[in-house]
Order: structure tokens, then sequence, then C-alpha cells
């Protein structure tokens, strides 16, 4: 009886009631596997406690706790509200910010053992993540990004203010349009620091408030250059040509924007940033998260700080978690992250304690090494999606999963070949292929400023390389190139080149001139 | 670590993205609308409700791939494959792709609720209503005062005397702040005392007893009462709504769907300003009857057209359900105009003397096909009426081929209630 006395003092909760001083044993409990067994190193955190409206909420608007307002963000917030009335789709137990403190949202209708699975998965696994993966580090300011959006919001708020609702609407729709190309692929110079951001526009505004004499518009004007004696193709590499960031673009070369409608750009531009190393990581997010709450929770239960009803009740819910359909399921519909990134988590952890001779043959570096977590926590920080399967892929896993390769060309009549399968000829091509099905460069539609005809019709030239036939979705690419006409000023034409270097499609828009147009309301 | 309770933020921090998506969205929802009307009936316009949306004009376009061109996947779950085989493509579909994550929902139509002030705002939108007119449908009904206990504070014109007083007797009881009688009664004493020392010693106690007198108030701010008066919405009374309609043949669907919003629109009126109404619907061709809403919408019935079977049967519902002291009687007519020759006479007379003096309100209007002339009528039935109308004012009539001509019969009624509420200080 002293015993299991004992034992119920140990136990974090019971039942599935939790409070907020239950919230922070919990996380206390959490920390102490996180930091102290397995090592980790996170932001500090912040747990806050939402209601479902408000998880709808932060669904809408990207799950940011704040945000400038645009029509489509209410959209959505409609769209994921009716789903969730009628019962067909259920919310997120919790969804987490990259920033520090790192913000987890927690769900109040979780019970007990939910929270402790969220906070082991959000806030030490997501949060670890955001903190050492080198993509973050590189790409993200945690410190500065609230403030960041703050500035954002507040911005944008003035601009509509003093522009019009609708002109500054226009000018974020088609931003929003250009969004997926407005980020930069490759390291620039210097380190992200959103919190100068505000401080620098600060700075222009104040500046050229200073500087504005309205006596200059009355001196006659010099004789204008001759357009011809410029070097075009000096002028083309000033512009920075070829150029893929089209918001970039857009932002420091337009001719006909306002100063405020490139701040604009560049908000969208920052936030589309932020944004971009989630879109590379999704499986090794996941999977860090998911095997870092595993372990948690195992721990846990093994001191015996949870009982065994509420640990069935984690294993059910991380069970339906990491579930994988096969390809021939109803419910398949693509690889599921969680799943993926946690079978690898795991497999490498086997491979680093109990290799097999195939193992020791494809992983030299890790086989054997003893200590998962030492070697898992190097892969978090130095590998994205892509080049993580490329690498750690192992043929166990392969045969596990039972992964076969399709491939589809319109050119065989006869059907889907299955180019490779589970075996020796077949390993590398699947884990090749797998990877690159995760490398956004490779699956995003490849877009690039390549000319500007600046001595005469200013004519934007685009080029979209298809490998594979590939071509872009008709209606919707007419309707972007719109938007970046009417951002650009002048006409647009997109090339589409296909694999043998000819020009496949062409794509044209004329400007609507709608955005250099005042708001008539205001 | 730092844990925080947002559940108790003020909610609707998405209103204003979802009012731009909404205004963004301003056709689309306006024929959402349109279409669920025609299946509400007018008990359920108050309500909100859940519309469907096409996707189309919202949405939010990207750079994308189209289908086709060379897919190269991988999947997990092998069973039977081996290198080199070749499936065929199912059925129907060009590419044999597997369908992606995200696929599926919402691609073919877009369905949200919408709040009651929303869904109300956007049916007074597309009816073209004034501004004033709108403001005063979708708004709450009329205040009136009512007395809810007392304050401490308030104009002194609702100083509440009763209770000062009371409150003042009270403390000054509590505090034992010396009655006029006892000073009266010590003086008394002073001035018959005999000896000195007696005189001085009831002296000292006299000035003890004015002294408190002068610290105790007879009343203090502290005892200062105010009636208080909270605005409660202001039950006028029942009324009951006739709805009245010819449905001979030659109402078309049009025609019946103005007449749908027309009584739509009074029983809104209405049901701002009455805590309860009924609704009668009464349809006619050369007999009338009481029916339900829905075959009084939808149901067929052939025959001629006699007004006065109608103002008949209204007038013999009135005499059995619904006693004009106690009622407010609204009655709202639509027809194409047509009525049979002999019954001029007797309808023209009951209109007149008997369902008119009964009525706050008559309104008809005639109802002509959306190419019609709404400005020029000579209908049998609207040179009766106009006969009729130059001796009353409770009479509105008005043709209407559009939607937003229906509005201007209730002109009178927003007008009187106007006039009404700036009539009450």
């Amino acid at each position: 009886m002293n015993q299991a006395a004992m034992q119920k003092d140990r136990l974090l909760f019971q039942g599935a009631d939790w409070d907020f001083a239950t919230l922070q044993r919990i996380h206390d409990a959490c920390e102490e596997i996180a930091i102290g067994e397995l090592g980790l190193d996170v932001y500090p955190n912040q747990i806050e406690v939402i209601t479902a409206e408000q998880m709808l909420d932060a669904y809408s608007s990207t799950g940011m706790p704040l945000f400038y307002r645009h029509w489509s963000f209410g959209k959505h917030f409609a769209h994921h509200e009716a789903f969730y009335r009628r019962g067909m789709r259920d919310l997120a137990y919790e969804i987490v910010i990259n920033s520090s403190p790192c913000i987890s949202y927690l769900m109040e209708e979780n019970t007990a053992t939910m929270q402790t699975l969220v906070i082991a998965h959000a806030a030490f696994g997501h949060n670890h993540f955001f903190k050492n993966n080198y993509l973050f580090k590189l790409w993200t300011d945690a410190e500065g990004i609230l403030d960041y959006l703050d500035f954002a919001k507040g911005y944008i708020a003035r601009c509509e203010e003093r522009y019009g609702e609708t002109a500054v609407e226009r000018t974020l729709d088609a931003a929003h349009a250009l969004m997926s190309h407005g980020v930069h692929r490759y390291a620039g110079k210097t380190r992200v620091d959103l919190r100068q951001e505000e401080k620098r526009q600060q700075e222009r505004r104040a500046h050229e408030e200073q500087m504005f004499n309205d006596l200059w518009r009355t001196v006659p004007a010099g004789r204008k250059r001759d357009a011809s004696d410029v070097d075009l193709e000096r002028r083309r590499a000033a512009l920075g040509l070829p150029q893929d960031n089209l918001l970039y673009f857009l932002e420091k070369s337009s001719p006909r924007l306002h100063p405020w409608q490139r701040e604009i750009l560049r908000i969208v531009r920052h936030v589309a940033q932020y944004f971009h190393p989630q879109r590379q990581t999704k499986v090794m997010n996941e999977g860090t998260a998911t095997y870092v709450h595993y372990q948690i929770m195992d721990r846990l239960h093994a001191r015996g700080q949870i009982s065994d009803g509420n640990y069935f009740e984690f294993l059910k819910s991380h069970t339906n978690v990491v579930f994988q359909p096969t390809f021939d399921d109803r419910r398949f519909s693509g690889f599921n992250p969680y799943a993926l990134g946690f079978a690898m988590m795991q497999d490498i952890e086997r491979i680093v304690t109990e290799p097999t001779d195939e193992d020791r043959e494809w992983f030299p570096d890790i086989a054997g090494r003893g200590d998962p977590m030492q070697v898992l926590r190097g892969i978090w920080a130095d590998y994205r999606d892509e080049s993580f399967i490329s690498q750690f892929l192992s043929p166990h896993l392969i045969r596990k999963w039972r992964l076969f390769q399709l491939y589809d060309d319109p050119q065989i009549s006869e059907g889907i070949l299955v180019s490779a399968i589970h075996d020796e000829r077949g390993y590398k091509r699947v884990r090749r292929q797998l990877a690159r099905e995760y490398d956004i460069g490779w699956t995003d539609p490849r877009i690039d400023i390549v000319d500007v005809d600046l001595a005469g019709d200013r004519r934007l030239l685009l080029q979209h390389r298809a490998p594979n036939d590939w071509v872009l979705e008709d209606s919707e690419t007419r309707q972007v190139l719109q938007h970046l006409a009417d951002l650009w000023g002048y006409d647009v034409m997109l090339q589409e080149i296909d694999g043998s270097e000819r020009v496949a499609k062409e794509h044209v828009a004329h400007p609507r001139e709608i955005l250099q147009r005042r708001d008539s309301s205001s | 670590m730092h844990i925080i309770d947002r559940r108790l933020n003020p909610r609707g921090k998405s209103l204003e993205n979802r009012q731009r998506f909404l205004r963004r969205a301003k056709d689309a929802v306006q024929q959402a609308v349109r279409r669920s009307l025609q299946s509400r009936s007018i008990r359920d316009v108050l309500d909100g409700g859940e519309v469907s949306l096409p996707i189309g004009g919202m949405d939010e376009p990207s750079f994308r791939r189209a289908e086709g061109g060379i897919r190269d996947n991988v999947l997990p779950g092998n069973r039977a494959f081996v290198e080199g085989d070749i499936i065929p493509r199912p059925p129907g579909q060009g590419a044999g792709r597997p369908k992606e994550a995200g696929q599926g929902d919402g691609e073919d139509g877009f369905r949200f609720v919408l709040t009651r002030e929303e869904f109300l705002s956007v049916f007074l939108d597309d009816l073209e209503l004034p501004e004033l007119a709108k403001r005063r449908l979708s708004e709450t009904e009329e205040m009136s005062p009512v007395r809810a206990g007392y304050s401490i504070s308030g104009s002194p014109s609702n100083l509440s005397i009763d209770r000062t007083t009371r409150l003042a007797m009270m403390r000054r009881i509590a505090l034992k702040r010396p009655k006029p009688e006892e000073i009266e009664a010590l003086q008394r004493q002073i001035d018959e005392a005999e000896n000195e020392e007696t005189r001085l010693l009831l002296q000292a106690e006299l000035k003890a007893l004015t002294d408190r007198v002068r610290r105790i108030p007879y009343v203090d701010p502290l005892d200062v009462r105010y009636r208080r008066f909270e605005n409660e919405p202001k039950p006028v009374a029942k009324a009951v709504m006739f709805c009245l309609m010819d449905v001979s043949g030659s109402m078309s669907e049009h025609m019946k769907d103005l007449a749908k919003r027309f009584y739509l629109l009074l029983y809104l009126f209405l049901s701002q300003r009455y805590e309860k109404v009924e609704i009668v619907f009464i349809r006619h061709t050369e007999k009338a009857e009481e029916v339900d809403e829905e075959t009084f919408f939808y149901g067929q019935a052939t025959g001629g057209t006699l007004v006065s079977s109608a103002l008949v049967a209204m007038r013999s519902i009135i005499a059995a359900r619904f006693d004009p002291t106690e009622w407010n009687i609204y009655a709202a007519q639509a027809s194409d105009g047509d009525n049979s020759y002999r019954d001029e006479g007797p309808a023209g007379h009951l209109l007149k003397d008997e369902i008119l003096p009964l009525c706050q309100y008559f309104a008809y209007i005639e109802v002509d096909e959306e190419s019609g002339d709404s400005s020029v009528s000579n209908s049998p039935l609207w040179r009766l009426y106009e006969g009729i109308r130059s001796g009353s004012a409770t009479l509105a009539m008005r043709k209407v081929c559009r939607k937003n001509e229906i509005f201007p019969v209730f002109h009178d009624l927003f007008q009187k209630r106007t006039a009404q509420t700036k009539a009450v200080p």
C-alpha cells in the first residue's frame, strides 16, 4: 500500500483533467528529460491555452498570432469553420510558432495526456528543431518575427488609411499570387535581421520627408540621356538578371510602384521567406518532434510519472499520427510526413545501436556509434528533407515500407511502368526519387525573369523551365501573370521552355493600371 | 516557461477579415442568399444560415503545374509488382496519378455559415432599401426605460426622495443623532434648573448633544439615491399579418417571387416592432381559403378572380381569432390586378367600410413581369383601390415589376415610425 501511495505521488496527473499547475508540472518533467537526457537545446517556452475558435483563427492566418488584414484569411476561416462545424474535420491538437520565446498553442479540449504529448512534441521537439536546424538559422529570425509582424500589421493598416483599402488590397492580392516565387533560394551575404526592418523603413521615410522640397519640381529638367548609349548588357546585370525571386525584383526595379507598394511587397516577401524553411523540412520537422515526444512519453511512463491507462491513451493517438496507408488504400493521400519522419528517426536509432552488416556498408559513418541522440542531433541540425532522405533512407526501411517507383509517361500507351522496387537494384533509385519529391526546387515550377527590354517597350520576359513536359496550369498562370503585369506596369511575357530548349508555350499579360490609380473613395 | 490563458481574449479576432471576405464575395453571397430565400419560409428569414458559394472569383492563384507530362512517383505498400511490370491505366483518367493530398474537398463549392446580421444585411442590400430603412429593420426594436432599482448617482430629476430620507433616517438612528425633542427637553430643563451646578452640568450635556447634531448631518451625500432606469426592448403588442394573394393562373413564378419578398419585408418590419407576430396566409381565386405557407407559395390552383372572397375570408378570420382591440392588424395583398367586374362593388365596399377601419396598414402591390412598366397601371383592381386610397391613409399601393420597387410601398410605414420616434422625447 505504501508503495502504491508513493507511486501515486510520482504521477504527474490522474485522469483527464488538468489545470495550470498540472501544465507546469508536465512541462518541468518533460524539460528534465528533454534537456537532461536527450540533450536538446530549446528556446524558452511560452504555452498558450486557446479555444477552438482561436485555433481556427490561427489556422486561417498561417498560424501566426498576429497578422495583417486581408480577405483571404477571412475566406480560409470561413472554410475551416464550415468543415469543423459539420464535424468533417478535427482541429490540430497544437500549433507551434518558430519564435523566441517559442509559442505553443494548446487546445483547451485536450486531455491531460494529450497536453503532455503536445508539450513534448511542440515545446521540445519542434522547438529544438527550429533553434538548431541550419535552414532556420540561416533564413529566419526567431527573436524578431513577432515584432516584425506587428510592424507589418501596423504598416499595412496605415497604408489603408492613407491610400484606401482597395488600393492596398489589390497590391496584396498581386503580391500573394507571387508569394511562392518571392523567396531567395540561395543564401545571401547577410543574415536576416527583422528587427532592423522596421527601423530601416522609418528612417527612410523620415529621410524622404526631410529631403522633400517642392522647389525641385519647378527646376527645368536637363537634356534626357539617349537610351541607346547605355550598355544594355550592363544594365541587365545591374538589375540582377536572371532573377528567380520575382517579388524582390519587382520591389527593387519595378518602375511604376509607389514606395508604400514596394514596402508591402517587401513584407510579403519576408513572410514568404520566413516560411520557406518549413516547406523544405516537413518530414524532418515532424519526424523530430514525433521522435522526441515518443522518447519523452516513454521515459515518463518508465519513471512512473504517467499511469498505464494514460500511456495507452497516448499510444492510441500516437499510432494514429504515424499511420501510413499503403498506395491502394482509400485513405492514401501521399506520404504522411509524421510517419515517414518518425520511421526514419527510429531506423537511424536502430542503425546506431544495433547495425546489421548491410547498415555498416551503407552507413559507415553512423553505424554502431552507440549514442543515437548524438547522431540524431547532428542530423537534425545539418539536413533538410531532400538531403536527409537521400542520405539516410535505408534499404531496411525501403523493404519494411515496400516502397516502389512508378514511371508514368503518356507516351507509353500500355500503362504505367514499375521502374524500381525494394530490391538491390532499386534501393538507390527509389531513394533518389523520393528525395527528389521533397526538393521544392524540383517540385515547384521554376520561373526566372530573364530579360527586360529597358530601351524599348519595357516588356518583362520570364521563362519557365519545364522538365518532363510539365506545363503550367493555364488559367491560373494567366491570373498570376496579370498580377505580375499590374505590379510591373508594362507588358509581361512568360515562355515555357521544354526539355529540348524549345519554347513550348507563351503567355502574355498587359497591365490594367489599377495599382497606379489612387482609391477614389479615399 | 510562461503559461498564458488566451481563452478569455476577446472573440472575433478574425471578424474584420471575414467582413472583407464577404465584401469581396458580395455578388456570390447575394446570389446564394437569393437562392436560399426561395427555399426558406418567411418566419426563418431572421435566422442566419449556411450558404454555399461557388469558389470562383475569390481564388488565390499561384504558379502551379498542370496535370500531364511525365510523372515519376514513389509509393508505399508494394505487394505484387516487380521491376519492369506495366500497370494499365485506370479508365477515364489521362494519367493514372494518385490524388494528391488536400485535393477533393472544397473544390466544387464553398459552404459557410452566415450570421443572422450578415444574412439580413445581404437580403436588405439586395432589395436596395434606403439606408435609414435598412437600419430600422436590422437594429433591435425600440427601447423604453424601465425602472430597475436605485443607484448612487444620477440626475437630480431622478432623485428618489423616499429612499434617500429612509436611508438618512437609518443612519441617524444608527449613529444616535439626537432628536430635536431631546434638545428641546434639555433646554427646558436648563431653563428650569434651580442651582447653578446642575445647570452647568446640563449645559455641558446640551453642548455635547448640539455638537453631535452638527457632526451627524440630517441628510448626508451618502444617503442620496436616484431612481435607476434600464432600457428594455419595448414589446408593443401582438400583431397579425394577413398575406393575401391571387393565385389564379395568370401569376407567374417571377410575380410570386416578388410577392414573397414583399411579405418578407413586411414580416421583418413587424417582427422588429411587435413581440408576437402571427401570419395568416389567404389565397384566393374566385373563392378564398386559408392555407399554410407551402401551399400558399407553391400550391396550384385555377379559376377566376374574386378579390372580395379574400376580403370576406379575412374579415371572418379577424372576427373569429383576432380581436382588433388586442391585435394590430396588418395586411399585404399581392395580385396581378385582375378582378371580375361584378366584384368591384362588393370588394370596394368591404375594403373601405369593413377591412380598412380594422387595419393598421393595408399594403397592396400589383406585380408584373420584369419587362413591365411599373409607372402605369389601369387594371380593374388598381382603379378600384385608387378610388379608396384618396379617403384613407392606411392603404398603400404600388405597382412592382422589379424587386427594388417593392420597398416604396412601405414608405409610409417607415415614415410614420420616424415621426413617432421623434414625437417621443
